[in-house]
């Protein structure tokens, strides 16, 4: 490897009791890599880990073993460089709308004036739709989607170096989460923010993601490819599917989860680092022998 | 019937005024007059009849008695005649001094219990113990060593009111949901900012609820506590009027017990409407 990326995942290893005196090994020697500004998924089956390496990334939980290291340095302990938005929303029920997006940007940077904090707060609620008298509701007084929006306004409002998305649409219907995964490109577009993101959508992957990282069950979990999402951007939901890229990825990605990711399920690492394999589909005009080469494992 | 509507609350209230006024009306019917003297036979009136009887006395003197006191509620006619304002006041400032103190105890140390499950565990057999102890049983004890009746008093108060708060506390602390810790994590908040802007605020409700008992407590208890210490308070003034017979003063003092702990608890209530908040 010749230079490090922005974030970088080094051997990581996750091992739980398991209740009868045994370990039971999550994911082992895991490492793979995120460049700054980019937009990366990660896709699995329950139980493969995405949580766990989340929660790592973050900093709220210890890995067993291996590093996290982001801008060379290593991660320890949850910071206010990476920002998280929780599946469930995680907002707090006796502050109103702006003051749980406030709150986050007081602690972000203590020394602006309160009349600063509240106008940079009022921003980016207003980039994600949220304006006039709704900021002053209580989260229980709000929709699932808007207590999202107001999740997601406040990991942006901190822009911190890296934003950590855990199934941040896994509780919203299907057209809810069709507007906020547009919101949520809208407002990724204006910034140059490096976002991490689980999900459980291939659809929702896809249109966000410009990798996808793909999981085998677990446990020995590993990720097992990283899929470039050649369809460029801006992006839309109705845009994409006319893509002749989209189903040739879609399909590699049903195909996996779908087969694979059972199949290659259970090997050990045997010590080894485990780097997942760069697979690039695109069909429109590499060249033909080209194009063969790098098609590796897809069956259309 | 006359198309009339009335709201729920209006025909509950018409309700609880018919109640109270038939409730009322028996109870000045089922007590006897007493005849008066000159109707009496001269072997009645040898007997005693003609003597002023004790008995229950009917609403309607209980009424009479009531505004007689409540006109001037601050009297002072020496060490054992002083008027109800005061008697009240004196049990008012017990109850909320050893009630203030038992608060600034119990919180916390409740917060403390409640973040650590160690601490938790290891003070739960005392408390558990000492939390079933009648406040009154402490009262010789208090004597002994405080030497002081109204500072006794105060300890009793002090001692009942400590463990709904104390539990309650340490109970709602350890019930923070950890999505909200992890926030508080997330944004790098440090313990005391953390304590003060997540974990307060989320137990909030359960620490008043335990507040709201502990004053309910502290109030049954005071009355009691003020008949064994006399002196001054609502509760002395209960066992001195039983001591002169005057069940009419018995009676009423037994209705603003109720009134002023209705009222303490009505103001528990605005304090828990006003830290609670919807999931």
């Amino acid at each position: 490897m010749v230079s490090k990326p922005f974030l970088s995942i080094e051997r990581l290893t996750q091992r739980f009791p398991d209740g009868k005196g045994e370990s039971l090994t999550v994911f082992e020697d895991a490492t793979f890599g995120v460049e700054k500004g980019e937009f990366v998924c990660i896709l699995g089956h329950s139980g493969c880990g995405k949580s766990t390496i989340m929660n790592i990334l973050a900093g709220l939980a210890e890995p067993t073993s291996g590093v996290v290291k982001m801008d060379g340095f290593e991660v320890s302990g949850p910071s206010l460089d990476r920002g998280v938005v929780f599946q469930n929303y995680s907002l707090l029920p006796w502050l109103s709308t702006l003051k749980n997006v406030s709150f986050g940007v007081a602690a972000r940077y203590p020394d602006w004036s309160k009349a600063r904090v509240l106008e940079h707060s009022r921003e980016f609620l207003a980039k994600v739709g949220l304006e006039g008298d709704v900021i002053h509701r209580k989260p229980s007084q709000l929709s699932g989607g808007m207590r999202q929006r107001v999740s997601i306004a406040r990991a942006f409002a901190n822009q911190p170096k890296l934003l950590l998305l855990d199934e941040p649409f896994g509780a919203l219907d299907a057209l809810t989460r069709g507007t906020i995964q547009d919101e949520l490109l809208k407002i990724w577009g204006g910034t140059e923010q490096t976002v991490f993101m689980i999900t459980h959508d291939i659809d929702e992957a896809i249109l966000l993601a410009d990798r996808i990282l793909l999981m085998t069950n677990g446990p020995f979990a590993r990720v097992e490819e990283s899929v470039e999402i050649t369809i460029p951007r801006p992006r839309s939901r109705t845009g994409i599917v006319d893509h002749p890229n989209y189903y040739a990825i879609r399909n590699h990605l049903v195909h996996f989860l779908g087969q694979r990711s059972q199949e290659l399920s259970g090997a050990t690492s045997d010590g080894q680092s485990q780097s997942p394999v760069p697979i690039r589909i695109d069909k429109t005009d590499a060249p033909e022998g080209e194009g063969e080469s790098r098609l590796r494992a897809v069956n259309l | 019937m006359a198309g009339v509507e009335l709201s729920d609350n209006k025909r509950a209230a018409i309700l609880s005024i018919v109640m109270l006024a038939v409730g009322l009306v028996i109870w000045e019917m089922a007590i006897p007059g007493q005849k008066p003297v000159g109707e009496l036979t001269e072997y009645e009136r040898l007997t005693g009849a003609g003597a002023q009887k004790a008995g229950v006395p009917p609403p309607s003197q209980v009424i009479a008695k009531a505004w007689e006191e409540l006109s001037n509620p601050f009297y002072v006619n020496g060490p054992n005649d002083k008027g109800i304002g005061i008697q009240i006041g004196h049990s008012i400032y017990r109850v909320l001094t050893g009630y203030a103190l038992a608060a600034l105890v119990a919180i916390p140390f409740g917060f403390l219990i409640g973040m650590s499950a160690v601490a938790y565990k290891a003070f739960n057999p005392f408390i558990q113990v000492l939390r079933p102890i009648s406040p009154l049983a402490w009262m010789p004890l208090a004597l002994f060593i405080i030497q002081d009746s109204d500072a006794s008093a105060i300890f009793v108060i002090f001692i009942c009111s400590i463990w709904p708060m104390l539990l309650n506390t340490a109970f709602g602390v350890a019930g923070v949901r950890q999505d909200w810790v992890n926030v508080a994590r997330t944004h790098e908040l440090g313990h005391l900012k953390t304590a003060f802007m997540v974990i307060l605020p989320a137990a909030a409700p359960t620490i008043v609820t335990g507040m709201r008992i502990s004053i309910g407590i502290a109030w049954l208890v005071i009355v009691a506590a003020e008949m064994l210490v006399g002196g001054t308070g609502i509760g002395y003034y209960v066992w001195n009027e039983w001591n002169n017979l005057d069940l009419t003063s018995v009676i009423f003092s037994i209705l603003m017990i109720g009134i002023v702990g209705m009222m303490l608890d009505a103001a528990f209530a605005m304090l828990q409407r006003a830290v609670a908040y919807a999931e």
